[in-house]
């Protein structure tokens, strides 16, 4: 009967199954080589552009074989990052390990990583295996060989027996997937994926998102992918960092991003959700309240919260209940309009009484839209303190 | 052709193909046909022009192949253009290359000024400047007896002096078709490049020639053509002795007044150059349309 009651126990499902998966990954890398060194580890790295900081002060770990994201808004320091990791960039200050070593002054062609480019950057004037064999005739490898690993690599990623056409004749995902065999094709340690389908229509990149993810898995190899797109970085990625203004706002696995922000950023970049805004009453053991002109509510709050401090209560769309009783925190809505997504709907509510119309999400799922107040009705909406964290203003 | 009258419509399109076509008869067709005409013609003085002996004959180019040392010279004309070529295209593609993708928008704009301006001046006056500086009391032999590296001045008129002169009289026609190309080069191209592995050299061989090659095909058309055609640089800068081919064709015109012995010696030379044209397309693989474009 209960909607949120249905989601929350199907996101625990999904928790577990994440948290196993990703605990046996580190499980057999820990047993296959001791304890490995990170793919890629950036400590303490900036970049200044002459007077503008597009890099402040940020340290990160890539595991081994792991699919790690940076999602960040764009002009966020995205690319900025890639570029120092490939080497096309050195930072004004800090180091880029890449596999324990040390990259200050190794230059771009002496790394163990491939980047594939926004723009893909094909060479138009070869034919496709001669694309995908290029880093391996930089390396002096002979033609016939050239040509059977090209083919090799065309079969992985489902492009056999398109060796001899031009990058021009190829479509939109083609395209990608040469580039993506090109950069395999120098056996990097680290494969680095700027906004790979940010060109590409939506059909066609969520089927590439499939297969990028099987992809990584059947390779093993790191993929440190970027992108904007906060559910493209939610449906592939083992970790993914969440990057504001040149900063990092939060590192961890998806579910983690999404059910436990840390800032008012993260809470509001990932996923869809509702902000109320008010000033911190009491906080202890992890649970605060917060007093705003919606009224008085309880939510959760990480260590550091204090009374006085302003600060917002986010709670996602599927948390809201369309009926009070039972719940630690009710919120009085009027219900001004629904849109229909199929399996459920998302109702539009404006609180009632504030000074200024806010509007309010609810996910309502189809079995209970029957039940729901009509448009222009008054209700209240319930929700528990658990499903609901308080984030202090920066 | 279609383009075009996409883009004007049909009337104002048809206009601009007639006109093109107009200019194409009045400047190319017409003096050329006249040209071949009166090559294969005998020089005959007035009263006897239209008689029994003005007949079509090969005469004047069987002169030219028969000569003790014309077509000597007509080879050395040929040879010096391609060496022009070689070496402004030898000078600009780095420039071009640096140009169009390393230097700042403040760097190239400077560049560019500064290259142009000796370019502000006539071709006959820049030709001048080198006879100015190659003179045997000029500031070249001066200044390298100066630094100790001549014990006495070199006579640098001759044919040296011709391919300089003409090396820079056409430089800026090599470097503006390559430094285009180049700089429609995605940078993220010579990046992808490197981070694959390739060395600088592999990079401008594989990646940036490839894609600059209907500039240079052009750039080299340019700087032939105009090479073999010149007759300013060779005229102020080679030595009193020896001739250049378009001297020899000018002799016959205006000196000696065979005009039929010139337009014979004329399109020998505008043979020669097509047919190297066509040559260096089909060696670039271009084809004259986007070499034009
Ligand atoms: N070469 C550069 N010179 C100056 N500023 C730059 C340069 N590259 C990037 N920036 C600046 O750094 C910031 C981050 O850019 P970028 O890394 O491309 O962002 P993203 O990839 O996340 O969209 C932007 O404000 C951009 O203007
Ligand atoms: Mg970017």
């Amino acid at each position: 009967m209960n909607c949120a009651e249905n989601i929350r126990t199907s996101f625990s499902v999904l928790d577990t199954l994440l948290s196993e998966k990703a605990g046996n990954a580190a499980g057999d890398m820990l047993v296959a080589s001791g304890c490995p060194p990170s793919a890629v580890r950036l400590s303490d790295v900036e970049m200044d552009f002459g007077g503008t900081q597009a890099i402040k002060r940020l340290s990160l770990d890539v595991k081994k074989g792991e699919f790690f994201s940076i999602l960040g808004p764009s002009g966020c320091g995205k690319t900025t990052l890639l570029r120092l990791i490939s080497g096309f960039l050195q930072p004004t200050a800090g180091q880029v390990f890449i596999n324990g070593r040390n990259m200050l002054s190794v230059p771009s062609n002496k790394r163990a990583t491939a980047m594939i480019f926004q723009s893909l950057a094909l060479f138009p004037f070869m034919t496709v295996w001669e694309n995908v064999a290029f880093g391996l005739e930089a390396r002096g490898v002979g033609k016939s060989e050239r040509r059977r690993e090209a083919e090799r690599l065309l079969e992985l990623v489902a492009l056999p027996g398109y060796g001899a056409r031009m990058p021009s004749e190829l479509s939109g995902g083609q395209r990608q997937r040469v580039a993506i065999a090109r950069a395999l094709a120098i056996k990097p340690e680290v494969l680095l994926l700027d906004e790979p389908l940010s060109a590409l229509d939506l059909k066609l990149r969520q089927h590439m998102r499939t297969e990028l993810r099987d992809l990584q898995k059947r390779t093993g190899v790191t993929f440190f992918y970027i992108t904007h797109d906060q559910s493209e970085a939610l449906a592939m990625s083992d970790r993914v960092a969440v990057m504001n203004a040149g900063a990092l706002q939060q590192v961890g696995t998806p579910q983690q991003l999404y059910s436990q922000p840390a800032t008012q950023f993260v809470a509001s970049f990932v996923g869809e959700t509702n902000a109320i805004a008010g000033v911190v009453v009491s906080s202890a053991s992890g649970t605060a309240v917060l007093d705003g002109p919606d009224g008085r509510f309880t939510g959760r709050c990480l260590a550091g919260l204090q009374p006085g401090m302003r600060a917002c209560l986010y709670v996602r769309p599927e948390a809201l209940n369309l009926e009070a009783n039972g719940y630690e925190n009710s919120l009085p809505l009027t219900m001004e309009r629904f849109d229909f997504e199929g399996a459920f709907a998302i109702a539009k509510a404006v609180v009632s009484g504030g000074t200024e119309p806010r509007q309010i999400s609810l996910t309502i799922s189809q079995r209970n839209l029957s039940e729901a107040p009509a448009v222009g009705a008054a209700f209240r909406a319930g929700f528990s303190s658990q499903d609901a964290i308080i984030l202090p203003d920066d | 052709m279609t383009e075009i009258f996409q883009r004007f419509g049909k009337p104002l399109g048809g206009c601009f193909v007639v006109l093109v076509l107009l200019w194409l008869a009045g400047m190319v067709l017409v003096p050329g046909i006249f040209m071949i005409n009166s090559s294969l013609r005998p020089h005959l003085p007035p009263p006897l022009r239209g008689g029994d002996q003005d007949v079509y004959l090969f005469d004047n180019f069987a002169y030219l192949i028969n000569h003790s040392n014309h077509g000597q010279i007509f080879l050395k004309t040929v040879w010096s253009s391609a060496l022009v070529t070689m070496a402004t295209l030898l000078l600009c593609y780095p420039v071009a290359y640096w140009l169009a993708q390393v230097a700042s928008k403040w760097q190239m704009r400077v560049m560019l000024v500064l290259m142009l301006v000796p370019y502000l001046m006539n071709e006959v006056l820049r030709g001048l400047a080198w006879y100015i500086i190659l003179a045997l009391a000029g500031p070249l032999n001066a200044g390298l007896m100066a630094l100790g590296l001549l014990d006495e001045p070199v006579r640098w008129y001759g044919d040296g002096g011709v391919v300089a002169g003409m090396a820079y009289a056409y430089v800026l026609f090599m470097l503006f078709p390559i430094c285009n190309a180049i700089a429609t080069l995605e940078k993220d191209q010579i990046s992808a490049a490197r981070d694959l592995g390739s060395s600088a050299w592999r990079i401008h061989w594989r990646i940036v020639l490839p894609h600059a090659k209907v500039g240079v095909a052009t750039g080299c058309v340019f700087v032939f053509m105009m090479a073999a055609g010149s007759y300013v640089a060779p005229a102020l800068l080679g030595a009193p002795g020896s001739r250049w081919f378009t001297q020899i064709v000018y002799e016959w015109f205006f000196e000696i007044g065979n005009w039929n012995r010139g337009a014979a010696y004329g399109v020998a030379l505008m043979a020669m150059c097509l047919s190297v044209v066509l040559g260096l397309l089909a060696l670039f693989r271009v084809n004259l349309t986007s070499a034009i474009k």
